[in-house]
């Protein structure tokens, strides 16, 4: 148990402190001023004196990446299954899926602002999920019609219907796929929001925090904001990890 | 009409696969009859149409032309009177040993409590030798145990039919033989209708009371032979004369079907 702390806790912990002290070295050995690029020292200070505006802007931030992550799932796995267990379905839809997914994003912020104007909210979390959703729509599609027949033919032979099937084997078999694209997606999703919060500014979030800090020359509290939302993107990805541990377990070797 | 004294029974069925470039003829007229209880091997050369006579006995396939009869009735969907096992265990990773081996349990109706579930899949890992691993997961147990549990799962509802497809075909010969004894066990305790798809000539001999050579596909059967051993057996028994001269003959059978003389030369 000590040693599994260790490995899983202090080793990231370690890493993350070798990285702020080579910035560190970085930014002293090359005598650059903050203007040029903040060192972990000055973000200290940025964020006491922002810690307001942190903490308010991150829940707004967190809370919509959250959302449209979690319309990304629900929508991501109800396509992944009708492309799964459909053929048809899935050579018609695969097609459109890719050109959607390699849209750049940020073309579309535009276009969303216009269609819901004044929808910051709305906005932020259908970008988020917008951008979010095509791994887990993939992911899902391969693991269910990758199924070894034997796998359906076990419960179809007692006359057990479709649901039965996905729902005891199918969608079980699934998750360690569908966790694996999570991972993925959580990164993505953050990336949606602040896209939004960057681009269209409306007064909330860590974007536009970072936006303002952009206006006011103040190079730290930016830099400060990329670190917050590295923080809070780490904490939505060892969230995702522990719900894998959790749901697909079973699906790690022993080491 | 079919007479229902068969528990299994296929008459005159044919049957054939849609390819692109067209029907691919699989099974030809092929007539079959089980008696209740009785232990049935079918061979053949590979990719004969084994695996779609499995299919057609539980319904998951239904033929072109022909009829497929369980316990006198035609047969049009699967049925949960019927157990399968398949030369790929697919265990499910996620659930123990147990939970896998109860699993049908879970679809078929039936007014059994949960303990009563339990131990009805105790009993049967017991009986296959996997006492003590029933809440391990699959991937801590070898390729024979995970067969043996597969084989549990495919009885624990007390079906009438049993349809194994090559169960033990990715085994090693020793966990083979040993697996054919635990077969036998069963079939002796569990009396059920069993229908074994195998490669090996040794396996039929050893297990069954009737066994059926397929011809080359489209297939339909060449020969049929009665098992030769007493249903008290031992695996010595594979090399009395009679089980001897059995194999001879089934080995000369499979190179018929295959199109071959008995110097093993294309005819």
């Amino acid at each position: 148990m000590n040693t599994l702390l260790s490995r899983q806790f202090w080793i990231p912990v370690a890493a993350i402190m070798v990285f702020l002290l080579l910035w560190e070295w970085l930014v002293w050995f090359n005598e650059w001023p903050n203007y040029k690029m903040a060192s972990p020292t000055d973000l200290g200070p940025a964020f006491w004196k922002f810690k307001g505006l942190f903490l308010e802007y991150g829940w707004q931030t967190l809370w919509r990446t959250i959302a449209g992550l979690m319309l990304a799932v629900v929508f991501g796995v109800l396509i992944g299954m009708i492309m799964g267990f459909s053929r048809i379905m899935r050579e018609g839809l695969y097609p459109l899926l890719v050109g959607f997914n390699a849209i750049p994003k940020a073309t579309v912020v535009p276009v969303i602002a216009l269609i819901f104007v004044g929808q910051d909210n709305f906005n932020t979390v259908l970008m988020a999920f917008m951008i979010s959703f095509f791994p887990i729509a993939v992911s899902v599609s391969i693991g269910l019609s990758t199924l070894e027949p034997e796998y359906s033919d076990i419960l179809r032979s007692l006359g057990a219907s479709r649901f039965t099937i996905f729902w005891k084997i199918a969608l079980p078999k699934t998750l360690p796929e569908f966790f694996g694209a999570l991972k993925v997606s959580v990164t993505l999703a953050f990336i949606g929001t602040n896209l939004v919060e960057i681009i269209q500014p409306h007064g909330k979030g860590l974007g536009f925090l970072f936006d303002s800090g952009k206006i006011s020359a103040d190079y730290p509290l930016m830099f400060a904001v990329l670190i917050a939302l590295a923080f809070l993107g780490i904490v939505l990805f060892y969230i995702v990890v522990v719900l894998e541990k959790i749901f697909a377990g079973w699906s790690e070797r022993g080491s | 009409m079919s007479s229902s004294e068969f528990q299994i029974e296929l008459s005159q069925v044919t049957h054939a696969y849609k390819t692109k470039d067209g029907p691919l003829p699989v099974l030809d007229a092929l007539s079959l009859q089980m008696d209740k209880g009785t232990f049935t091997a079918v061979v053949g050369p590979s990719g004969c149409g084994k695996s779609t006579l499995t299919r057609l006995i539980a319904g998951l396939l239904i033929p072109d032309e022909g009829e497929v009869y369980l316990h006198g009735e035609k047969v049009k969907s699967p049925r949960s009177t019927v157990g399968m096992a398949f030369q790929n265990p697919v265990l499910l990773e996620w659930r123990t040993i147990l939970e896998n081996v109860l699993l049908p349990l879970e679809i078929v109706p039936n007014k059994l409590t949960k303990a009563e579930k339990e131990a009805r899949g105790c009993e049967l890992l017991s009986m296959v030798g996997l006492q003590g691993f029933e809440n391990k997961k699959p991937s801590e147990l070898s390729g024979g145990m995970r067969q043996r549990a597969s084989l549990c799962r495919s009885i624990v509802h007390r079906p009438e039919v049993l349809i194994l497809d090559e169960p033990f075909g990715a085994l090693d010969a020793f966990t083979r033989e040993d697996l054919w004894q635990i077969m036998h066990s069963i079939r002796v305790k569990e009396n059920i209708t069993t229908l074994l798809i195998t490669h090996d000539l040794r396996e039929c001999v050893f297990l069954a009371d009737q066994i059926v050579v397929l011809s080359g596909r489209p297939a339909t059967a060449q020969y049929v032979a009665d098992g030769p051993l007493p249903m008290d057996r031992t695996l010595e028994d594979l090399y009395t004369p009679e089980a001897t001269k059995l194999l001879a003959e089934l080995r000369r059978q499979i190179q018929i079907a295959q199109g071959r003389n008995d110097e093993g030369e294309a005819a």
